[in-house]
């Protein structure tokens, strides 16, 4: 026999007080304060980003009555189609043209914008922000109207010169040149906002230096912006280059994929054929073709600017 | 303190309770019949919607049913994008309008009609031959041809321009309350005008876009050819010598109208007409209607007819919405009610006199109303607008392929794509070799 009073909940208790320390202690801590302060937006992510994605893999494994299970074969019959190809050589055309402009549009306003004086420049930036800040779907119907193949104001105005009448939506370069202009004007305040905010941040010291050290304007730009602007030009690309590669409101609105479907967008193909051709299962495996060819251009973006990071 | 129940106390209870309700009066409340939700097509026309809401009122009061409509646009397709995802969460509207091809694509989830659509026929004649092929899958219907939004896309054509540069009367080819005189109405007719009023510089306005007016015209006029891409069993007949004929046909067509036709819209055609800038354009009366509006004297010069005849016939484009009930309404026999009350002569009469004569019936019986009659000005203009005569096939392009097939045709446009690239060069075996591909591609399940 024992000479020792045995309290059986002893244990219990202590081990509980240890797990309600543990709590207030992983309450205090700052990631999981930070967790919870997050959570309504991860939640919100799950709900409208999360799960659509996965019900949209769903839907495209399925057949067009959407009652029996094909696997790949949605995938396998796009590749199959003229259209199907067609329409990638039109999204990247589309995409990496419209980056290209309006990265280098952007890059050149906001030089322009940089050099003005403090005093009047923050008039300069909000009028170059206002195609930005409209929506896309209402600035949109502007251009179409300048646009129309019989009434277009442009034509109007070039008739005085003798030029034209230009079929801007009307043929197939001409088209793709109109979706293009348009995604350029619309996109690239957010480039020229995003550079100028960069340039500010370049210390004036480096400039001074290559100016002591004999360097010409190009030189200045080559070695000193260009380099110091990399990491925001790499996030800028990227982050434009999926939005304009998932287009839909301009060339929707504009052309509607015409003519001849030499302006279709993968969103655009997409939603002719899930939702006017009641092909929800073929719509939704044209929409997934964006998610590798982005994910592709995604890791090679981040993964340099984490080298930068790295040496830097 | 606790207070027991014997249980003789609780039978006593129960069945005293049991005998006040059996023995208490049936009260009918105001919405005693349940509730029913409807999504309608919002009208075009202002002042239609608020006809459709009085009507479904006068039904809702009488049969003691809380109703709910909502107007849904077809502007930016919301429309179908609703149908799409009602079908998708089994949930939404009890009653939903749909557009041609969409009763076929969701028949899995439609309540059939066919308790109400047979007395409707027997009450309100016959429907035609494009309504059973949209709106019925076998024996069974799927939906009741609804009056609002069904539309006829004929010839409306200038009484001045016609004249002065075709030297065609449209007036007195399809007179105003009688049988039209259109024998000499026929395709090569029509070509002949269109290249008079070409060169008088009032060229036709016919779309050769992708949009809905443009492939109805290409579809009936393909018709008119028996040129079909795939017959009914679902055979692909794009390489046949009707369709060669058809693409010649557009051919010639297409070089005497408007340059920027391809990159025309719905809305293209009905502004060409309400400029004053063409002798003719393929549409229902809302051109018209906007032109009586914005500019009266070109609408005093404006005429609706009959389409040209073709080899295989006269076929004019008809784009019915149909009424349908998704399986999973929670009051069907709600639904079915309003539905017929909505198909009723004098609802009919209503809902065409609201929308100035746009709207038509698809019935037999109901083509002759005093709407179309008495519109104008000019007096009549809309007369021969609901094909009083039944002098055309009502068709709608693609048909007679299978609906799930021909609703590809239709939505990608592929007749107006034919035309554009055999008239833009194409050989015209490449077209139709690329046209067969495409239909080989529609064959999916």
């Amino acid at each position: 026999m024992v000479d020792v009073a045995i309290q059986p909940n002893r244990a219990n208790r202590t081990s509980a007080t240890r797990k309600r320390a543990s709590l207030r202690n992983a309450l205090k801590r700052k990631s999981t304060s930070a967790f919870f302060m997050t959570l309504p937006l991860i939640v919100l992510v799950a709900v409208l980003v999360i799960y659509p994605a996965f019900y949209s893999l769903h839907l495209a494994t399925l057949n067009k009555s959407m009652q029996r299970y094909v696997g790949f074969s949605n995938f396998t019959f796009l590749f199959t189609r003229e259209t199907f190809w067609l329409v990638v050589k039109q999204s990247c055309i589309f995409a990496i043209t419209a980056v290209i402009f309006k990265a280098l549009i952007g890059f050149i306003v906001a030089h322009f914008v940089h050099n003005i004086p403090a005093k009047g420049q923050r008039k300069w930036r909000g009028m170059l922000l206002v195609p930005w800040v409209i929506p896309p779907a209402m600035s949109t119907l502007g251009w179409l109207w300048l646009f129309d193949p019989s009434y277009s104001a442009f034509n109007y105005t070039l008739s005085f010169f003798g030029i034209g009448p230009i079929p801007w939506t009307g043929d197939a370069d001409w088209a793709r040149f109109s979706v293009i202009l348009v995604n350029v004007w619309y996109g690239m305040p957010f480039f020229m906002i995003m550079y100028l905010a960069s340039l500010k941040s370049v210390p004036d010291q480096l400039y001074e230096a290559a100016a002591i050290d004999g360097a010409n304007w190009w030189q200045r730009i080559w070695y000193v912006t260009l380099p110091m602007m990399r990491n925001i030009i790499a996030i800028t690309t990227l982050f434009s280059l999926i939005v304009t590669f998932a287009n839909f409101d301009i060339v929707r609105i504009l052309t509607a994929g015409g003519p001849l479907d030499k302006t279709h967008l993968f969103a655009t193909w997409a939603f002719k054929l899930g939702i006017e051709s009641s092909d929800i299962p073929l719509g939704a495996s044209v929409s997934l073709f964006m998610v590798p060819i982005l994910a592709v251009a995604a890791i090679f973006i981040l993964r340099d600017i984490n080298k930068r990071g790295n040496e830097a | 303190m606790s207070r027991t129940l014997s249980r003789r106390q609780f039978v006593a209870a129960t069945a005293a309770g049991s005998a006040a309700l059996m023995s208490a009066p049936f009260v009918r409340t105001a919405h005693a019949a349940g509730k029913l939700t409807m999504g309608f097509w919002d009208h075009w026309v202002p002042g239609a919607n608020k006809t459709c809401t009085a009507i479904v009122d006068e039904w809702a009061a009488k049969e003691k049913v809380e109703v709910s409509i909502d107007y849904i646009t077809s502007q930016g397709n919301k429309n179908l994008l609703t149908i799409a995802a009602e079908a998708q969460a089994k949930s939404g509207h009890d009653i939903l309008a749909m557009p041609t091809w969409w009763p076929h694509a969701y028949a899995d989830n439609i309540e059939p009609v066919n308790d109400i659509m047979e007395p409707l026929i027997k009450l309100n004649g016959d429907v035609n031959d494009t309504v059973k092929y949209l709106g019925k899958q076998g024996d069974k219907w799927l939906a009741v041809p609804a009056t609002i939004g069904s539309q006829i896309k004929g010839p409306c054509s200038r009484i001045d321009l016609m004249k002065k540069f075709a030297n065609i009367d449209v007036q007195a080819m399809y007179p105003a309350g009688s049988e039209p005189k259109a024998d000499a109405w026929t395709n090569d007719a029509f070509l002949k005008a269109a290249e008079a009023c070409h060169k008088g510089g009032s060229p036709f306005g016919i779309g050769l876009g992708e949009t809905t007016d443009s492939v109805d015209t290409a579809g009936a006029f393909f018709q008119s050819f028996g040129a079909d891409l795939v017959d009914a069993k679902g055979n692909v007949t794009v390489k046949t010598d009707n369709v060669r004929q058809a693409l010649e046909f557009y051919k010639k067509l297409m070089a005497f109208l408007p340059a920027d036709v391809t990159a025309w819209d719905d809305a293209s055609n009905n502004k060409w007409l309400v400029s004053g800038r063409g002798a003719l354009i393929m549409n229902p009366p809302s051109a018209w209607a906007v032109a009586k509006r914005d500019a009266p004297q070109i609408a005093e010069q404006c005429w609706t007819h009959g389409m040209p005849k073709g080899p295989k016939g006269r076929f004019a484009p008809f784009l019915p919405f149909l009424w349908t009930i998704w399986s999973f309404s929670k009051n069907k026999p709600a639904a079915k009610s309003l539905l017929v009350h909505l198909s009723q002569p004098d609802s009919v009469a209503r809902l065409v006199e609201a929308s100035g004569g746009y709207d038509l019936p698809s019935f037999a019986n109901l083509t002759k109303l005093k709407t179309w009659a008495e519109e104008g000005p000019p007096k009549g203009t809309l007369f021969s607008y609901p094909d009083p005569y039944h002098l055309q096939t009502l068709s709608i392009a693609a048909s007679p392929a299978p609906p799930k097939i021909a609703q590809q045709i239709y939505a990608q446009a592929t007749i107006t794509k034919m035309c554009v690239r055999h008239f833009q060069g194409e050989d015209m075996e490449k077209t139709l070799s690329w046209a067969e591909s495409e239909c080989e591609g529609f064959m999916r399940s």
